[in-house]
């Protein structure tokens, strides 16, 4: 992988490719539904500051998805486990939509290796009543209203038609597993809200300003249930701001982590 | 061999095609009319008791949200016939148990049908189509290993007539399983379960049940015919019987060879009107990886349906039989 390198980690039979990146404090980052992100430009600009960890959950990237999983909740486990064995102190975990809600279940449970939470575009909770379409249903959405929805800059989604075979079955085999991590109840836990004032240390949510999957209201909502948090919007981007708008984003992120 | 006599129950008074954007899962409802759809299940009820008269046997199969098929719940249109018909042999093809969140209850809805009709239940199990994952809300990855599963609870609560069990499976559990009524039929009704590959043959051949083919055409048909017959003499050690193998195609006949194909051009409307889009056809999880990617980038409709749409390259491909009876 260019500028970091790849290791496997091994937890009780499920192997979890994690790439490094850079040198200093420590970053855990969950990529998110969308697969691996430490090949991206904000990736590389973040790796001039701290020590970057991206791990790859299993079914991501080609890798596969272990028989008993059927959840999310499987990748939770599975990442206190890993977050125990990288024995990480006082790093920052970082999730990116999916993950902000994979990142908010882990540091309810168990913040105390980190110390700082970001949260980036985050699904997790279900602010409205049954009939509010709080998350953008992504799995039945036709693919012109899902690329409105997601970016503020259609072009800069990825050209499927112009992608080789052997990356699009990469993508086809993702968009497996974000179904078998968030489908019912779809993206959320009706519990956390009842948790997230658990998580004791300080969080960012940073969100595009024209986000359709999750919008900033959605990202209002949640802030207001994390104790302290603060919501920070980056004109200009949809469901990526890291893509959408990298260097606002690492600056954003910069002013919160140092 | 035995000849079954199936329809879709279609509703085909729908507005012009480029109106809509799915035949399935999102066709507003205000498309059907109550007043029209009564005279149509009443129709198809009719053309099913009609068979029954020739002596022909009967199948029925569910779909949900879409105009292609009325019935949303198969099991109550069976249990409508297993009053009104006399002789046919009932076959649901099928239950969709992999999108069914209780097998217990299906078990009792076909033990159920099985004695009012007096033994002629013939009972079905199915996946399901890709389209179906939507209005079921249920995850399609793995759905092979539920269907066997919930076949293997609904099969037990058929057989064991000593009181109740309980059942912690990896995807069902049920508490003191205990059905009433049991099946009219002894062990059970025949069982029948679709297969769309030679993979697929294998574990119903394994079960020695019937082995459903649906619109596979000669270039499929043979591969998973033998792949069923392969597996069944592994299991078993003697060859199949000739009754495990069935196979659906479209069927027109006429009193002359031109009529027979006249009738086989409107027939061909089943194929035509399947207007289904990606986000519907290619749910995350059903579809392998391969063949996901190839809808993904537009390359096919993803219905699972041949896509030509002439009378003549259906015949030759043996998804439509039209002529005379002869």
């Amino acid at each position: 992988m260019t500028g970091g390198t790849t290791s496997t980690v091994s937890l009780r039979g499920v192997d979890v490719p994690l790439v490094r990146r850079g040198s200093g404090p420590p970053v855990l980052v969950f990529h998110g539904g969308e697969g691996p992100l430490d090949h991206l430009p904000f990736a590389e600009s973040l790796s001039g500051n701290f020590e970057t960890l991206y791990p790859t959950h299993p079914g991501f990237d080609g890798t596969p998805i272990p028989e008993h999983f059927d959840n999310l909740q499987d990748l939770i486990y599975l990442y206190l486990d890993l977050i125990d064995s990288l024995e990480l102190r006082d790093a920052i975990l970082m999730g990116f939509s999916m993950d902000g809600w994979l990142a908010a279940e882990i540091a309810v449970m168990n913040a105390s290796r980190f110390s700082k939470l970001v949260l980036v575009d985050s699904v997790g909770i279900k602010p409205g009543g049954p009939l509010d379409r709080d998350i953008a249903d992504v799995f039945a959405l036709p693919a012109d209203e899902l690329l409105t929805a997601a970016w503020h800059d259609r072009s800069k989604a990825p050209d499927l038609v112009e992608m080789p075979d052997s990356e699009l079955q990469i993508l086809a085999a993702n968009k497996v597993a974000h179904g078998l991590y968030t489908w019912e109840p779809f993206m959320h836990n009706p519990k956390l809200r009842y948790r997230l004032h658990r998580i004791d240390i300080p969080t960012l949510l940073i969100w595009g300003e024209h986000d359709g999957i999750v919008t900033t209201d959605y990202g209002a909502s949640l802030r207001d249930l994390i104790p302290g948090a603060g919501l920070s919007v980056i004109p200009a981007a949809g469901h990526h701001p890291h893509v959408e708008q990298p260097a606002e984003f690492v600056m954003r992120f910069l002013e919160f982590a140092l | 061999m035995r000849a079954w006599f199936f329809t879709e129950d279609a509703y085909p008074y729908l507005p012009n095609e480029d109106s809509f954007e799915s035949i399935r899962v999102s066709l507003p409802n205000k498309h059907f009319d109550p007043d029209t759809g009564a005279d149509l299940y009443n129709m198809y009820l009719d053309m099913w008791c009609a068979a029954d008269e020739m002596g022909l046997n009967i199948m029925n199969n569910e779909h949900h949200q879409t105009a292609t098929c009325m019935v949303p719940a198969a099991p109550i249109m069976l249990g409508i016939l297993a009053r009104e018909t006399k002789n046919a042999r009932l076959l649901i093809l099928g239950n969709p148990v992999a999108n069914r969140s209780q097998p217990v209850r299906v078990a009792e809805e076909m033990a159920l049908i099985d004695v009012i009709s007096r033994g002629r239940l013939e009972c079905g199990f199915v996946r399901g189509v890709p389209y179906e994952t939507a209005p079921a809300n249920v995850f399609p990855y793995r759905g092979t290993e539920k269907l066997w599963e919930a076949h293997d609870l609904i099969t037990k609560a058929w057989t064991y007539h000593d009181g109740p069990f309980n059942f912690e499976g990896r995807w069902f559990h049920a508490r003191q399983v205990n059905i009433w009524p049991r099946p009219y039929q002894h062990p059970h009704p025949p069982v029948w379960v679709t297969m769309g590959s030679a993979g697929s043959a294998v574990q119903v051949a394994q079960r020695g049940h019937v082995g459903a083919v649906f619109l596979a055409g000669y270039a499929r048909i043979r591969d998973i015919f033998d792949g069923y017959r392969k597996s069944y003499h592994e299991t078993h050690k003697t060859e199949m019987p000739i009754d495990r193998l069935a196979y659906c195609a479209l069927i027109c006949v006429g009193e002359t060879e031109k009529k027979g194909l006249e009738g086989a051009e409107k027939l061909l409307w089943y194929m035509t009107s399947n207007k289904v889009p990606p986000h519907f056809s290619n749910p995350p999880g059903y579809h392998p990886p391969a063949t996901a990617a190839t809808i993904m980038r537009g390359n096919q409709s993803g219905t699972g349906l041949p896509t030509t749409t002439t009378v003549a390259e259906q015949m030759a491909r043996g998804n439509l039989f039209a002529g005379t009876p002869d």
